[in-house]
């Protein structure tokens, strides 16, 4: 009996595995139609334009304005320029213009263009024990520094410790702070590394009452959706600027990568079509929206009008 | 509290409503699972049965080898693959990371050690008496090999069993070669991990006991099939 057994289980297992495919696959939603021919366009995303909900607007958009299969894969900055680098994606979406700069250099990267922009804020309880309110960001950290140092107990600050681009920010703004990050992260319990998407480090900060550095978009999504106890604390500082760019992979480098589509999809996001969609994206649940069009950016560290006003030539290769 | 309950509360409705998204995600969690067991269990049982009865040097070592690998870590394997299907790598000519068969081949490599391990204990522990009897009576190395695996049919279902139930659990390696692609390779483990850390924390538990329903009815069904 036991071959039939075993046979009957593999079988069984099988056309498991086809009926869940067959139930799973086609499905067909309305807000999310699968194309045909397929063809999958991949690429990797910063975590705060996902957890917004943006992609989940604009890809139905582009999937059918392209007639695609569009793979958006989360990553934070750091994750997203590895993804790249190795070819495993056809365009990113990240906010780190040093090390996107370098990037390009590399030759990993073609035809960065700016879409979008909003700020960071530094969050924490509403009792602001480190007393940081009304600081600038600089100062605000030599605060927390300070009295974390003092009482690890009442003052924690949630780092992303990512790599990510807000990660880069914060690091940057520890060095104008006039500190040595390593010492920073090495200095004691008050210092926390969650390792993890801007969502989830929002939610350790409320779970811990910590101060935690956030960009604004993600911090309304979530104070709407988890009712946050922490409050916004410490924002409108220049350094706080947060501006997004997407940029292809370059076929040069890597011969697979869908050039055409991830050119599309540039000029697409500097539309005027999707500078609307991103000027009123959250209005009508956040009372206000979550992300600015890159047009409206006019402070000092904003990119040139070039950087999203020229549209991305056709690739003709190098 | 309120929390588990409403969690549960809206897993019943998913449920019976067929909420198409969470269908979708229960239906490709299963297939990719069910597939790479159904490989892994391929490769298994003959394999098992070819090192139970086979006397050869470092018999015994690959045996502790083998039974090592059950611990291995879910993100161990899935950095593996990663590396070995990024298009940089040695089989990034596939071009099928961040896709579901590579989901499937990182579980065949997680699951197989275990399932492995698990067949060659429930033949070990079957009496000797009955392979020498088969062989005493004539049987040939297949029938005898038959005679083993119906006597240890418990012991091996409990592998076929635990291997499946690693697969469909597992979530480093499905978030990390499968890049957790909503519409392609979401299954419910990485569905409930983006979801609690999203900071939906009702869906994610819906998810998780949509798991554990999907775990039960399997292990009824396999139950039955082994009484018979």
């Amino acid at each position: 009996m036991k071959k039939k057994t075993i046979i009957a289980i593999l079988a069984g297992l099988l056309l498991l595995s086809l009926l869940a495919s067959a139930a799973g696959c086609p499905a067909p939603k309305s807000d999310y139609p699968l194309h045909d021919p397929m063809v999958r366009f991949k690429i990797a995303t910063t975590t705060s334009l996902y957890d917004t909900g943006l992609w989940y607007h604009l890809e139905p958009i582009f999937e059918e304005l392209a007639n695609v299969e569009m793979d958006i894969v989360y990553a934070g900055t750091g994750i997203a320029l590895e993804y790249g680098r190795r070819g495993d994606v056809d365009a990113i979406i990240v906010h780190d213009r040093a090390r996107e700069d370098v990037f390009i250099a590399d030759g990993y990267g073609i035809n960065r263009r700016n879409f979008a922009y909003n700020f960071f804020l530094i969050a924490g309880p509403e009792s602001d024990p480190a007393g940081i309110a009304g600081s600038t960001a600089t100062k605000a950290f030599q605060k927390l520094y300070n009295a974390g140092l003092n009482d690890p107990g009442a003052v924690k600050f949630v780092s992303r410790g990512d790599d990510s681009g807000t990660h880069a920010k914060e690091k940057l703004i520890w060095s104008q702070a006039g500190f040595d990050y390593e010492e920073v992260r090495n200095s004691g319990a008050w210092y926390v590394e969650a390792g993890k998407g801007m969502g989830p480090t929002l939610l350790m900060a409320n779970e811990m009452q910590a101060y935690v550095m956030a960009d604004i978009s993600t911090f309304l999504a979530y104070n709407l959706k988890s009712d946050l106890d922490i409050v916004s604390i410490v924002e409108k500082d220049p350094i706080f600027l947060n501006v997004y760019a997407a940029i292809a992979i370059n076929p040069a480098t890597h011969p697979k990568a869908k050039i055409d589509i991830a050119n599309q999809l540039i000029n697409w996001l500097i539309s005027d079509e999707v500078q609307d969609i991103i000027s009123t994206y959250g209005e009508a649940e956040y009372g206000r929206s979550l992300f600015f069009p890159i047009a409206g950016c006019d402070m000092p560290g904003c990119p040139p009008v070039e950087d999203y006003t020229l549209p991305v030539p056709e690739y003709t290769g190098s | 509290m309120t929390e588990l309950w409403e969690g549960l509360v809206t897993a019943v409705k998913l449920i019976i409503s067929f909420d198409p998204e969470v269908m979708q995600i229960a239906g490709r969690s299963l297939a990719i699972s069910a597939s790479s067991s159904t490989i892994a269990a391929l490769l298994c049982l003959p394999l098992g049965s070819v090192i139970h009865f086979h006397r050869f040097p470092g018999k015994r070592t690959l045996i502790n080898i083998t039974q090592t690998l059950f611990s291995l870590p879910t993100v161990a394997v899935g950095l593996f693959v990663f590396v070995l299907f990024s298009s940089a790598g040695p089989l990034g000519g596939f071009g099928i990371l961040f896709s579901p068969a590579v989901m499937v081949i990182g579980q065949v490599v997680l699951i197989t050690p275990l399932m492995l391990g698990l067949i060659i204990s429930a033949l070990s522990a079957t009496d000797k008496a009955i392979t020498d009897t088969a062989v005493s009576l004539g049987a040939s190395g297949f029938q005898m090999a038959a005679v083993t695996l119906r006597e240890a049919r418990f012991g091996v279902l409990a592998g076929l069993i635990m291997g499946f139930g690693r697969a469909i659990s597992e979530v480093g390696l499905s978030l990390m070669v499968g890049g957790n692609i909503r519409g392609f390779t979401r299954t419910i483990t990485t569905a409930i991990s983006l979801e609690t850390s999203k900071g939906d924390l009702e869906l994610a538990l819906a998810l998780g006991m949509i798991l554990i329903f999907i775990a039960l009815v399997i292990n009824i069904g396999l139950n039955r099939i082994q009484q018979r």
